[in-house]
C-alpha cells in the first residue's frame, strides 16, 4: 500500500492499539497532524508540551503500555525534555514523536531547529532521527517494543517534515529482531532456588517493593509470596500501593521521608529481598553499612541496577512477575512469628497535631480522604511536602494506585499525570494532590481537563510557601528563608471558577468533611483548596 | 587500573556520541577510544581504554549493554589480547641528527615516512607502553607535532568476539 510517511506514522499508532495521544502542534509536525485526522485516535491538546509528556506518562502508568506524546520541532521538542527525563527516571514507557526541520536544513540553525535526539540522549531508552521515510514502519514497531519491554522507558522518534511528506510502501512488520536488545525475562532457575533457600533459612526476612512491581504487573504474586512465607513488606516511594496498607504484613515506606517502623525493619532484618527497587539515595542512605550486616537479594529486570547502589549476595535478573511466579512454584508456607511480633510492637497509632485556627492538618485530611475514597482510586501526588504527606498518610487498599514523580521529583507532575490516568481509566476515581507551588507550574492544564471533559479531582494544599525548601532553610540554613514565598498567587477557588470548575476551600473540620465527601462520592471535576499552616512540618 | 574494552556496535550515525555521552555523564574516565568498520559492513568495532576499579568496569559494561545499538561488550583479561596503536610524530632534526634518529627508529621498529631539511616525520605501530618509550627517546630532538590513533585490540589465538545472530 502506498501512503505518505505521515499517514504511515498514524497507521502505526493504530496498529499498536493507541486510542489517545497527547500533543501540541507546530509547522514541522503538521503533516502528521493532518494524517491523524483520518484515524480514530483521540488527540488531547495540552497547554504546554511538558504536560503532553506527563499526561502520556500518567496514561502509560495506568495501562502498563507505551503512551504517545507529540510536539513540533525546536521549542516544542525541547519543552518535552522535562517529561522525557521524568519518565526515564521512573521507567515509564513513552513514545515521543517530534517534528524536525527538512533534512537538507538540518545543521543550518533553521527556524525552530533543535537537535532533540542529541539533547534528549541522556534521558531516553533509545531515539531515532528518521532520515529514510521507508523505515517508518520498522522504526515505530521497534520503538514500541523497546519502550514497553525490559525496563520500560521513553523512546523518541524525530521526523523531519519532508520525510513525513514522502510517499512510501507501507507494511507494518509482524515482529522485531534487534540484535543488541534482548531483555532477560525469566529468572535463572538455579538462582531462583538459591534465593528461595536464602529466604527460607532467614529468621528475619523483609521484602522491599519498588516501582518494578507495577511495571512487571507483579502485584498479585507479591501478595501471594508474602502471605505464604509470612514475610513482612515495606515499599519505596515508587512501590507505594503495590501492597495493601491495611494488610498486617505491611510496615510502610522506607527512606529519608519514610516511617520509623519501615526503617527499623531495614536495619533489623537479616535478609532484605528487593523486588524492582533500585536502592536510591533517598530510600537507603547508607547502603555500605547495610550490605555488611544484611544478606541482600535483588530482583531487577535491568542488570545494570543490580550491584549499582548496593552490593548484592543474590542477584536475580528478570521480570518481577515471572521471577516471583518461579519462586511461588517452589515456595512452601513458613512463619516468622517472633520477627513479625517485633515489628508489630514498633507500630504506633497515628496522632494528628492540633493546628492553628483557619487551617487544617494536611496529614489528617489525607488520612480521612483515603478512608472515604473508593478502593480502586488513582492518587497522583506532586513533589514536596504534599507528596510526603500523601506517601505517609494515604492508606491504599487493594486495587488502589499511587502515581508520583519519584526519581526525578518533577514539580507540576500531578495534575497532568492525573489527566492522563483518568483518560486511561475513566471508570476509576482519579485525584491529584499538590501544593500551591506545584500547581502554578502546570495549572494551565485545567483548561485541558475542561476542554476534553476529563473529570479529575484536584486537591491543592496551600501554605503560601515552597514548604519543603522552607523547611530545609529552617533546619539547614539557620532559618534564613529566601525565595520560598508564594505571594501573588491567585485565589485558587476563583481560578477554578474562571475555568468553570466547581471548587471548595477547606479551613476547618466542617469544610473538611464536606470536601472529602464530595471528592469521594461524585465523579465531577473539582478543585479543593486545603489551607495549611505555613510552618507545618513534612514529617 | 587500565582496562581494554571491545564493543561491537551497529554501524549507525550517532552511536559514537551515545557511547561518549554515556562515559561523560556517568563519570567514567576514558583514556582512548578508537572506532572503525569490521568485516561486516553493518557492524563497527570500538576499542575503549578506560581507567577504574572492578566496580567501575562492571558498571561500564552494564551501561554499554543497555544501549540498544551495542551488540556485544568484552573486557579483555590481562595477557588475553594483542594491542596496537599507531603514532605519527614530527620532530625537528636537520642533517646532523638524521643518522642518530634513524638508528633509534631501526631499534624501535619505527619508520621515517617524510623528510624535510629541518624535520623528520616518523611512524611507529606498537603497544601503548612501547609508544611511550619511543616518545621518550625521540623527545630530546624536539617534538613539533604528534598524533595517535588510540589503541585497538584483538584476542590471542582462535577466540573471537562474534555478534549474536
Amino acid at each position: 500500500m502506498k501512503i505518505t510517511a505521515a499517514q504511515a506514522m498514524a497507521k502505526c499508532l493504530t496498529e499498536e492499539g493507541i486510542k489517545v495521544v497527547f500533543g501540541y502542534p507546530g509547522a514541522a509536525i503538521c503533516p502528521f497532524y493532518d494524517a491523524l485526522m483520518d484515524t480514530d485516535i483521540r488527540h488531547v491538546l495540552v497547554r504546554h508540551e511538558a504536560n503532553a509528556g506527563h499526561e502520556a506518562s500518567g496514561y502509560a502508568r495506568i495501562t502498563g503500555r507505551p503512551a504517545v506524546c507529540i510536539a513540533t520541532s525546536g521549542p516544542g521538542a525541547v519543552n518535552l525534555i522535562t517529561a522525557i527525563a521524568t519518565a526515564y527516571a521512573d521507567s515509564v514507557p513513552l513514545i515521543c514523536i517530534t517534528g524536525q526541520v527538512n533534512r537538507d536544513q538540518i545543521g543550518s540553525d533553521a527556524f525552530q531547529e533543535a537537535d532533540i535526539t542529541g539533547a534528549a540522549e541522556p534521558f531516553v531508552k533509545h531515539s531515532y532521527l528518521v532520515s529514510d521515510p521507508a523505515q517508518i514502519p520498522r522504526i515505530f514497531k521497534e520503538a514500541f517494543y523497546i519502550a514497553g519491554t525490559g525496563r520500560p522507558g521513553p523512546v523518541l522518534i524525530d521526523v523531519p517534515m519532508d520525510v513525513q511528506r514522502e510517499v512510501i510502501e507501507y507494511k507494518y512488520p509482524k515482529s522485531v529482531d534487534i540484535r543488541g536488545y534482548k531483555p532477560t525475562v525469566k529468572g535463572n532457575p538455579y538462582q531462583v532456588k538459591r534465593v528461595y533457600a536464602a529466604l527460607k533459612e532467614s529468621e528475619k526476612p523483609l521484602i522491599c517493593l519498588g516501582g518494578g512491581v507495577f511495571t512487571g504487573g507483579a502485584v498479585p504474586e507479591v501478595l501471594e509470596l508474602a502471605r505464604r512465607m509470612q514475610i513482612p513488606v515495606i515499599t519505596t516511594m515508587m512501590g507505594i500501593s503495590a501492597f495493601p496498607s491495611d494488610d498486617e504484613l505491611f510496615f510502610g515506606m522506607l527512606g529519608m521521608h519514610g516511617c520509623k517502623t519501615a526503617n527499623r525493619a531495614v536495619n533489623d532484618c537479616d535478609t532484605l529481598f528487593l523486588v524492582g527497587a533500585r536502592v536510591g539515595d533517598r530510600a537507603v542512605r547508607t547502603p555500605l553499612a547495610l550490605e555488611k550486616t544484611t544478606k541482600i537479594i535483588h530482583i531487577d529486570i535491568d542488570p545494570a541496577e543490580i550491584g549499582k547502589n548496593i552490593n548484592v549476595d543474590f542477584p536475580l535478573v528478570g521480570d518481577a512477575k515471572q521471577v516471583l511466579t518461579q519462586l511461588l512454584e517452589i515456595a512452601e508456607p513458613c512463619r516468622h512469628d517472633s520477627w513479625f511480633a517485633d515489628l508489630t510492637a514498633l507500630r504506633t497509632e497515628k496522632q494528628f497535631a492540633e493546628v492553628p485556627e483557619g487551617t487544617v492538618n494536611p496529614k489528617r485530611f489525607i488520612d480521612e480522604l483515603s478512608q472515604a475514597m473508593p478502593d480502586d482510586s488513582v492518587i497522583c501526588a506532586d513533589v514536596g511536602q504534599n507528596q510526603i504527606w500523601t506517601c505517609t498518610d494515604y492508606r491504599f487498599r487493594s486495587g488502589g494506585r499511587f502515581v508520583t514523580s519519584g526519581g526525578m521529583g518533577t514539580m507540576g507532575y500531578s495534575l497532568p499525570a492525573a489527566i492522563g490516568a483518568k483518560l486511561a481509566a475513566p471508570e476509576r476515581s482519579v485525584c491529584a494532590i499538590c501544593g500551591d507551588g506545584a500547581l502554578q507550574m502546570s495549572m494551565m492544564e485545567l483548561a485541558t481537563a475542561v476542554q476534553h471533559d476529563v473529570n479529575v479531582k484536584l486537591v491543592v494544599m496551600t501554605n503560601t510557601r515552597l514548604g519543603m525548601v522552607r523547611e530545609l532553610q529552617t533546619k539547614g540554613y539557620d532559618d534564613r528563608q529566601t525565595a520560598v514565598f508564594l505571594d501573588g498567587s491567585p485565589d485558587f477557588v476563583k481560578l477554578a471558577d474562571a475555568y468553570g470548575i466547581p471548587a471548595l476551600r477547606v479551613t476547618d473540620e466542617k469544610t473538611m468533611k464536606e470536601a472529602i465527601s464530595k471528592l469521594a462520592n461524585s465523579d465531577e471535576r473539582m478543585l479543593v483548596e486545603v489551607v495549611v499552616d505555613k510552618d507545618f512540618a513534612t514529617l | 587500573m587500565k582496562h581494554t574494552i571491545s564493543v561491537l556496535v551497529e554501524n549507525h550515525s550517532g552511536v559514537l556520541s551515545r557511547i561518549s555521552g554515556l562515559f561523560s555523564r556517568r563519570g567514567f574516565n576514558i583514556e582512548s577510544l578508537a572506532v572503525g568498520p569490521t568485516q561486516d559492513p553493518g557492524i563497527s568495532r570500538v576499542t575503549i581504554i578506560a581507567d577504574g576499579n572492578d566496580y567501575t568496569v562492571e558498571q561500564i559494561e552494564k551501561q554499554l549493554n543497555k544501549l540498544v545499538e551495542v551488540i556485544k561488550v568484552k573486557t579483555f583479561a590481562a595477557g588475553e589480547f594483542l594491542a596496537r596503536e599507531l603514532l605519527l610524530v614530527k620532530i625537528s632534526a636537520g642533517a646532523d641528527k638524521r643518522q642518530e634518529v634513524m638508528t633509534i627508529c631501526e631499534i624501535a621498529n619505527a619508520k621515517v615516512i617524510d623528510l624535510t631539511v629541518n624535520t623528520m616525520t616518523l611512524e611507529v605501530c606498537d603497544k601503548f607502553e612501547h609508544l611511550k618509550r619511543f616518545e621518550d627517546l625521540i623527545a630530546p630532538y624536539g617534538i613539533i607535532e604528534m598524533v595517535r590513533t588510540g589503541t585497538i585490540a584483538i584476542q590471542k589465538g582462535a577466540d573471537v568476539i562474534a555478534a549474536k545472530k
